[in-house]
Formats: structure tokens, sequence, C-alpha cells
């Protein structure tokens, strides 16, 4: 029942992508899908494909274990699809009651569903390549400036790393009170809904129960081995930065900018040059391109 | 000198009501007394309730003493200023081994003692490394430790303590929550630390089978020490043993009621082999 719950599936292979220091992944991360989100033409979601392209190649993470993520947003991307179709202004094609399918709509929907993949693809490379201590680890260093204004940020990582430490095993606990509830009577399998939600609770009060129990004994042994939060705590992997990192930012800035310049050229381009050819088969073609 | 010193320790338990009034006090330790001497190995017997968990978190600074002292390496454990320092000098371990392993990968959990302690990245490879070969627990250092067997879990507590360089470890019923197999390796891995490392260990247990190698045996029973003395010297009182609720191995209690009975074999047997030689004799 709980066994398939699994938190930044991470991928067990050696590539450049996977040693890259997190701080690299989340910023590159980060930085790529705002980039999506800047410009709304297709050179430029060609450029981010190439980039995402050449990191797929790099990573070593086979295609179809990557794509598997994407299953789960299938339904979204339909969902969008279906909207923009349907419901964007424009030169209509063809109409039917409160609907109107545009030229300008089905473009919007074709950039919506690339845009999405794009997006899905680079967060789960990023899950896929980076474990999730490290994850933690760089998240801690990114925030760490934060520390100014009072933010517990190691408390908040090192209570992150430890949650990610306990998923499997209260999983695990979980499936044992489940059996033990069942073979005492409780229903989990009922099709009702509020029989289901019901049958939540005698699950749920003995698992809480046993967390608690286990954060005290947790917190014992922690301080038992002199942990006394973050100040002064060395680390036997500590975040430094290699060569590999500053090339990445350098390929990651180099992006930005390829991006930022084309996007304003071809905007502007398109624009000027529509003003001319509209009507026109070369208009058309302008029109699908930029 | 002694590495652990307790005088008249006395530890209460308060329960309170709802207004923080006391309601009831309850005594888990009442006047022990025992000193530990560097390099020994201690077992520390006692039946549930019998105040031997309390005691063990004494020796750590995990509680401090209601009345009396505890000296670990001649420091006074309520000695604010070294608290780090004891729990340096005497590392524990504890009974549920998924409890107590902190890190999602085996050498990031036994890292974690000396990261607290601030050792340089440098040498807390060095340590990480040593400790894991030392409990041979090398080949599994960069497993998650949710796939290790019990014996191994607690193997990967006890490698985090020993790369504290501890001089005293105590373990609180290590292998309460293990099989046969995983109960008999965590015992190997303690009497070759204690041989080969020339660590203390103090073993709390209920287990007396684990018992039989120690140095000395302190018998608990209701926040007192009961008996005291070799395993042997303390092994043949089987009929005390039993009073405070222990169970006595099969083959010593065996031997001890053919002796009673009157055949000659020494009064105290600890082992199979034992037996078998001092039967042997008979023929």
């Amino acid at each position: 029942m709980f066994k398939d719950v699994t938190l930044g599936q991470y991928y067990q292979a050696d590539s450049v992508i996977h040693r890259l220091d997190p701080r690299v992944k989340l910023a590159g991360t980060f930085l790529y899908m705002i980039s999506l989100f800047v410009f709304n033409n297709i050179i430029c979601y060609l450029v981010s494909a190439i980039l995402l392209a050449v990191v797929i190649i790099l990573c070593r993470v086979p295609v179809g274990y990557m794509l598997k993520g994407l299953r789960a947003v299938l339904f979204i991307m339909i969902f969008a699809v279906v909207f923009n179709v349907l419901f964007t202004e424009g030169d209509i094609i063809w109409e039917f009651w409160i609907f109107h399918v545009s030229a300008k709509g089905i473009k919007m929907a074709i950039l919506m569903v690339i845009r999405l993949f794009l997006l899905i693809v680079s967060a789960s490379i990023m899950t896929l390549t980076t474990t999730p201590n490290r994850l933690t680890d760089g998240l801690e260093m990114i925030f760490r400036p934060l520390k100014i204004f009072k933010v517990p940020v190691h408390e908040f990582a090192m209570m992150m790393s430890i949650a990610l430490r306990f998923i499997p095993i209260l999983s695990e606990e979980a499936d044992k009170i489940v059996k033990a509830q069942t073979a005492r009577g409780a229903k989990f399998d009922s099709k009702k809904l509020t029989d289901r939600v019901k049958s939540l609770i005698p699950l749920i009060v003995p698992l809480f129960i046993s967390a608690f129990r286990r954060a005290s004994d947790l917190a014992l042994a922690m301080e038992a081995r002199g942990y006394h939060g973050g100040d002064g705590r060395t680390k036997l992997y500590p975040l430094k930065y290699a060569a590999r990192d500053y090339i990445s930012y350098a390929v990651l800035l180099l992006y930005i900018g390829a991006i930022v310049s084309l996007g304003i050229t071809f905007s502007r381009l398109t624009a000027f040059l529509l003003q001319f050819f509209a009507g026109s088969h070369l208009g058309t073609v302008l029109f699908w391109l930029f | 000198m002694d590495i652990i010193k307790a005088e008249n320790l006395i530890f209460e338990y308060k329960r309170r009501d709802e207004d923080g009034n006391i309601e009831s006090v309850e005594r888990a330790l009442d006047n022990v007394s025992l000193d530990v001497k560097e390099g020994d190995f201690i077992s520390i017997l006692g039946a549930n309730g019998s105040g031997k968990s309390t005691f063990a978190k004494h020796l750590n600074a995990i509680l401090l003493p209601t009345e009396g002292t505890v000296w670990v390496d001649g420091m006074d454990s309520k000695d604010e200023d070294k608290l780090f320092t004891i729990r340096q000098t005497a590392g524990m371990v504890f009974q549920n081994p998924d409890n107590q392993i902190i890190g999602q990968v085996v050498e990031e959990d036994v890292a974690f003692g000396p990261e607290n302690m601030g050792i340089p990245t440098e040498q807390l490879r060095e340590r990480v490394d040593e400790a894991l070969k030392t409990l041979g627990m090398m080949e599994f250092s960069k497993k998650s430790p949710n796939r290790l067997s019990g014996g191994q879990k607690q193997r990967v507590s006890i490698a985090g303590v020993l790369a504290m360089h501890p001089k005293c470890i105590v373990l609180d019923e290590p292998t309460a929550m293990l099989d046969p197999a995983g109960r008999k390796e965590v015992i190997r891995a303690l009497r070759a630390l204690n041989e080969v490392e020339k660590i203390t260990i103090i073993l709390i247990t209920h287990y007396m089978e684990e018992t039989i190698y120690s140095d000395k045996i302190f018998v608990m029973n209701k926040g007192k020490i009961a008996m005291e003395g070799t395993p042997r010297e303390v092994f043949k009182r089987v009929e005390e043993l039993e009073e405070y609720k222990l169970e006595v191995p099969k083959i010593t209690l065996l031997a001890h009621e053919l002796w009673k009975k009157g055949i000659d074999i020494p009064e105290c047997i600890l082992s199979d082999k034992e037996l078998a030689e001092a039967l042997k004799k008979l023929v």
C-alpha cells in the first residue's frame, strides 16, 4: 500500500551530471525553468531543447525511465491543450457554442505542451541525478545567507534529511499496522469513500504514536553523539566547487544570454515583418515559426 | 585509574499532575556505587525495571543524578563545561537500531558524531573508514541503513560511536531487538573491540549468555546492585538469580542441578564444552 512512495527518485549512474555540485544543479534547474516562461517562441524553445538534450545524453539515465515521470502530468498536459485550443481568442477557424478554435489557440497549445515537457523533464533530471542528501546539503548552502535573518537553515536541512531517512521506515510500519488492524476486522479495502476515510483513523493514530516515540529516541541518540546544532560542525562531504561546476555556470550564463537575445530579436523581428507580410503565405509561415 | 566511578547514586523519576505538583516519586536508582577499571568488559544484568537503563543514561550525562555523583574519566557528569568531552569519552549505543541511525548512508551516519565534534574533513574520512573496518562493515559504507539486517545496523551504530574515539562504550540492551544470529554478531564485535582496541565496554542486558565473557558482572534489582563478581562467581548463585527474574543459561542450570544432586562436577559451568569435559572426567 505504501511501498511505492518514493521521493526524489534517484537513479544511480556515474556521469558528469551526477558529479556536479548540487548547488549548480539547483540554480541551473531554477534558471532553466524561468527561461522557459520568459519568451514564448519556437526558436527559444529549440535552444532550450538542445541544452536539455545535451544534458540528457550526458547524464546517462535511460530516456524511457526519465519519461515515466511524464505520465503523472499527462492529465495536466491534456487539460492545458484542450483549454488553449478551445478558449483562445483569435482568428476563428471553427466555432461551436462557446468553443472557438483559432490558429493562435492551436499555436499556444503546441507551445504549452513543449514548455510543460521541458519543464518536467528538467526537474526530473535534477532529482534523478542528485541523491536526496546532496540535495539537502545544496539547499542548506544556498540558503545559508538567510541565517542573518535568524532563519534556522541548518535545522530545516537536518529535519529534511531525517524525514527522508524515516520515510521508508514509517511506510513499512504503516504496512504492518494495516495488516494488524485488518486482522482485527478493520476494513481498509471498502469501496465506500466514507468507510475509507473512517478506516484511516485506526491507521493514523498508532502511526503517530510510533513516530513520536521514534522522534524522542532519535533526539536522545543525537544528543548522546554530541549534536548541538550546526555551529562548529564539519562535514564528511563538504560541498566544494570543481572546474566542471564553474564550466557549468558558464554554460548556464551563455544559455541565458542566448535565450534573452534570441527572444528579444525574434519577437521584434517578427512583429516588424508581420506588418508587411500579414495575409500572405510568408506571413503564415512566420506566424507558425515565431 | 577508574574510567567510571559512581558513588551513592540516587535517581528519582517524579510524576507530576497537571498543575505541576509532584504526584509520586519513583526511585529508579537507589544508592548505587560502582567502579569500572579502564580496559575492562563489564556487564550489567537486570530484569525489566531494575534500573539498568537509567544507570546507563547517567554514564553519558543524558540523565543527571538526583543525589550522589558519577565520574567519567575523572569528570563529574554534572559539570556542564565538560558535557561534550564526557559524551565523547563514554559513547552510547541504544536498543532500537532504527531509531539511532541518523544518516541516510552508512558512512554518513558513522561520520555524524565526529562531525559534531568539528573534526576536519580529511581526518573524518580516516576515522570513518577505520571504524567501519574495525566492525567489518566497510563493504556497506555506501549503502542505505534501511537495507541492512538488525545485527549490521547495530554494528553501524557501534562504528558511529567508535569513530568518536571514546575510551568507553556503554551499550543499553543493544541486542534486545535482534535475532540470535544478530546477537552473536554484536557480542563478537564488542569482544573484539575490548580485546584488540582495549576499549572499556559496559554492556547492559538481560540475556545472561551474553555476559559470560565479561571481566565483571553487576546484577541490578529494584534500583540496587544486588550482586557483583566474575561470571563464575555470579552464575553459581542460580537461586538468587532466579529471584531477580533472570534466566540462567540452560547449560549452567543443568550443571547446577546435577551438582546439587551430588554429581562430582564443578559448581559453575558456563558452556556446553565445559560440561562435556567435566562429564568425560567422571566416566
